[in-house]
């Protein structure tokens, strides 16, 4: 085979990463090179240098350091029984490819990951070299993100935490069962233990700088991870209580659903369909009312249908609201604001205001409405001076008043592998 | 009533704004009485000729809330003429309540609010979408970069370049203003055109096959790229030519990968599913992730049995060997080879007929690298028959074949030996026939060759008739 040139390489590489959802250069500790040899900074928030048409922002440079994998894990492109074509970066080229992408500000930094070549601690000593070459010769100090290897030694994943603002283990399906059929070689308890490793010497790190300011900083943008949808058959209520126990048993920054998308040299065990992308995005939705709106697991699972499932076409805060309406109205007037966030219609931005103006003067409808985005979907909720739902609340076709009629069809209903 | 007149140095002179204000403030004038002008702008259409300067402050200064400093630097950037008017309005304002910022639901906080964030996602849209090229000079390589902002943002958004490139020699060049940095300090030049700016990157063609492997052709969400992208940033980001392709490529792309995997050998065309084949389908899910014995933990997956569900022979094994363990289907391996051939033999064709295991994970012991069969006990075959009884029950063959001892035990219930029951069906409690003989593995287990061969011939003997029995139920 021709040896293939650097882009053909990030052709290649760049494809086999994509379907890792995380791209977030967000939330690790402020930095600039001013009194560096270096470029590169972090100065708290994000940035996404570019979107592609798949609606996903581009910030960091997401390659595999190499696609071939020892593993054979169904729903991943790069399994050893997939007929893609391999290729691997040396260190150098993949430092190369970074820095000139950040000199021309294409990108906020790096997100490594990689196939399993020999072993696992091999491959992790490779995917360190980088991060470790890019920091100390090169002086850089933009976002790095690794991925790390469970399997590999504890020591190699704390070198990683040191040089990365992040570093992340994916769970990759919400069940057991459903890691057992699909990923055979991965194994729940070993990715939980790097979890809960990596979990403990962060907070080590966070206590050694409080009481020496010079100590090395360790992945100050915490650890996330990532789980798959649509691959097997776990429920949005089995998804969201994993989830919830990711989060509280591992401080997790952030957990990542990626709907599963139909791949090339596809493996036969797994459905052949449209990716579920409605219902990641609900998946989110119902993440962002654990983290943000002081929702309970529970209450989340107490929204799913009789299969244990979100509604696709409403937001699972507003099928919240349209099983436990004893709850509402609500008077902006008065109510809390932990009362106020149940509000569907209301986020913590609008939520925020209302709670800031009501000081100021009695709110009227008119007011929320310069307050929130839509207070259409708001008003059978919500009491205000001159405004009262009165049976709006109780009435049965409340759900068709508040939401557009829509319906997302199916672009290949007709031939897709039905129960199989 | 005689105007104020005030005229500030430049599009975003914030200093200029917050003298002049604070005169006017402390003289008491309404905001009603101010005429704000830049130097070198638009003459204010209303700008009465006898307006008169805005009074100096007098020294004795006030207080405003640091939010509202805030706010006002930023405001001061916006590209709407109203700006200083209304940030005066405001100022007037808090005089009146300190807090009268926190009042989101007045108007004017609400205006003012809305341009911060206008502003805010400006810079941020410009820290994001300049991009760079290289250019070679006498001192080395240089960058320099093209931008349009909307709002009047250069200069408050130099220092964020400087911290991250500090190290690099670069222009940013605007309609408006220039900002140059050579390393140590920031120098303007007056505005430029689109002209003045390099057209071109090597490296930029390496950014474009990122952007376009990057890219999932399974989810297309246009609105949300544009979003946040608006078209209007596209002329000066080289990745965004590949857009139109990417997107009328998507839908055959991900088309063709459907396709693919609809004619993987694996996925078999099955007419539309009936109950008992989603059933089945659900029963085979569930054996994928089986937990019942210890046996699980060890193996590469489950291998469930397969074949036609209207069967009217239905074979029962012993357990996955090396091969069948890792192509996850029964009988492949060089027993399954036998198997097929016995079967051929026999007038059998296999794909009629219903082949499973009464163990449905592999067990062995590692020698060396070997992975060496070990015949599962009594426990495994008890805990795994809970599958095995829901495959006949789908199936309900009239016949059941058990090839070896273990298949017989899974079905009888308990330990038989097969030389006694060989060539005597026994009918089972659904009112089914069960044939006894051996499993395929004796054969080649057999050291004597002539052995084998009468072996092999009983053994086909038996599957013949098993077919016989077959055609003879059927008829």
């Amino acid at each position: 085979m021709a040896r293939l040139d650097t882009r053909e390489k990030l052709g290649i590489l760049a494809d086999a990463a994509k379907y890792d959802a995380s791209c977030a250069s967000s939330g690790s500790s402020k930095r600039d090179s001013r009194d560096g040899k270096g470029v590169g900074s972090t100065e708290g928030m994000g940035i996404c240098h570019a979107y592609a048409p798949d609606g996903r922002c581009i910030s960091l440079l997401k390659i595999l350091l190499t696609n071939s994998c020892i593993f054979d894990c169904h729903y991943c492109i790069n399994r050893k029984s997939s007929n893609v074509r391999r290729a691997r970066f040396t260190v150098e080229e993949v430092v190369q490819l970074t820095l000139n992408f950040y000199k021309r500000n294409y990108i906020e930094g790096l997100f490594l990951s990689s196939g399993i070549i020999s072993s696992s601690n091999y491959t992790m000593e490779q995917l360190v070299e980088v991060a470790r070459q890019l920091r100390d010769v090169h002086d850089f100090r933009g976002y790095i993100h690794l991925k790390t290897i469970p399997d590999a030694d504890p020591e190699l994943i704390h070198q990683a935490g040191l040089y990365a603002d992040r570093v992340s283990i994916n769970v990759e399906l919400p069940t057991r069962e459903g890691l057992t059929r699909l990923a055979p070689e991965k194994d729940e308890k070993r990715i939980e233990t790097a979890m809960g490793r990596t979990k403990a010497d962060i907070a080590d790190n966070k206590d050694a700088r409080k009481k020496y300011r010079s100590a090395p900083r360790f992945a100050p943008g915490g650890q996330s991870t990532q789980m798959i949808v649509g691959a097997d058959d776990a429920n949005d209520g089995a998804i969201v209580t994993r989830a919830r126990g990711l989060y509280d048993r591992f401080g997790l920054r952030r957990v990542y659903y990626s709907a599963f998308s139909p791949i090339p040299e596809p493996s036969a065990v797994l459905p052949l369909k449209r990716p579920p992308l409605m219902r990641e995005h609900r998946l989110y939705q119902s993440d962002w009312l654990m983290r943000f709106y002081g929702f309970k697991p529970s209450e989340v699972v107490a929204a799913t249908d009789h299969k244990g499932m979100l509604p696709l076409d409403i937001d699972p805060k507003l099928a919240w609201a349209l099983k436990f309406r004893d709850a509402f109205p609500v008077d902006v007037n008065r109510a809390s604001k932990e009362e106020l966030l149940r509000v569907p219609g209301l986020g913590t931005k609008a939520v925020g205001r209302i709670v800031s103006s009501r000081r100021f003067r009695t709110l009227r409808l008119e007011d929320v409405a310069r307050l929130t985005v839509s207070v259409k979907k708001v008003r059978p909720f919500i009491v205000t001076a001159d405004w009262r739902p009165t049976l709006l609340t109780d009435r049965a076709d409340l759900k068709s008043l508040v939401v557009a009629p829509a319906a997302q069809l199916d672009l290949f209903a007709d031939g897709g592998p039905k129960a199989a | 009533m005689a105007a104020h007149r005030v005229t500030l140095a430049g599009e975003d002179d914030f200093d200029g704004w917050r003298d002049a204000a604070r005169g006017l403030a402390e003289a008491g004038v309404p905001a009603s009485a101010v005429v704000w002008e830049v130097e070198g702008g638009e003459a204010d259409l209303f700008g009465a000729g006898d307006a008169t300067a805005a009074p100096a402050p007098t020294g004795a200064s006030f207080s405003v809330p640091r939010d509202f400093v805030s706010l006002a630097k930023t405001v001061v950037c916006h590209r709407d003429p109203e700006r200083f008017a209304l940030l005066y309005a405001m100022l007037l304002k808090l005089r009146a309540n300190k807090r009268a910022l926190g009042d989101r639901a007045d108007p004017l906080v609400d205006r003012l609010k809305a341009m911060e964030k206008e502003v805010r996602r400006d810079a941020h849209k410009m820290h994001a979408f300049v991009r760079f090229r290289e250019v070679e000079d006498d001192d080395g390589e240089r960058f320099v970069a093209w931008f349009e902002p909307d709002n009047h943002i250069v200069r408050r958004e130099a220092g964020f370049f400087v911290r991250r490139f500090t190290n690099m020699r670069w222009s940013i060049l605007t309609p408006e203003l220039c900002i140059h940095w050579d390393g140590e300090t920031l120098t303007q030049s007056p505005g430029a055109t689109r002209a003045d700016a390099p057209d071109g990157d090597p490296v930029e063609e390496t950014w474009k096959t990122y952007y376009k492997s990057i890219f999932n052709p399974a989810r297309v969400k246009v609105k949300a790229m544009t979003a946040e992208m608006p078209r209007k940033y596209w002329k000066n980001m080289p990745e965004t030519a590949a857009i139109g392709e990417l997107i009328a490529g998507a839908q055959a792309r991900e088309a063709a990968m459907i396709e693919k995997s609809r004619s993987v050998p694996a996925a078999p065309k099955a007419p539309p599913p009936s109950n008992r084949e989603a059933a089945w389908a659900a029963l085979r899910d569930e054996a994928m992730g089986c937990t019942r014995c210890d046996l699980h933990c060890n193996a590469t997956q489950t291998v469930f049995g397969e074949g036609p569900l209207d069967a009217k022979i239905l074979f029962v094994g012993e357990q996955p060997g090396d091969a069948e363990d890792l192509a996850g289907r029964p009988f492949v391996g060089p027993a399954g080879q036998l198997f097929d051939e016995a079967l051929a033999e026999a007038g059998i064709e296999r794909a009629s007929t219903y082949v499973t295991n009464a163990v449905k994970h592999f067990k062995f012991v590692l020698r060396g690298k070997r992975r060496i069969h070990q015949s599962p006990g009594a426990g495994e075959i008890q805990a795994c028959n809970w599958w095995l009884g829901q495959e006949r029950d789908l199936v309900r063959p009239p016949l059941t074949v058990t090839l070896g001892a273990s298949a017989a035990r899974a079905v009888f219930g308990k330990a038989v030996t097969i030389a006694s029951l060989r060539g005597q069906p026994r009918l089972l409690a659904d009112g089914s026939e069960a044939h006894v003989t051996v499993h395929p593995s004796y054969l080649l287990r057999l050291p004597d060759k002539d052995a084998r061969r009468i072996e092999h011939a009983l053994f086909v003997e038996d599957l013949r008739r098993v077919r016989e029995r077959a055609e003879e139920l059927t008829a």
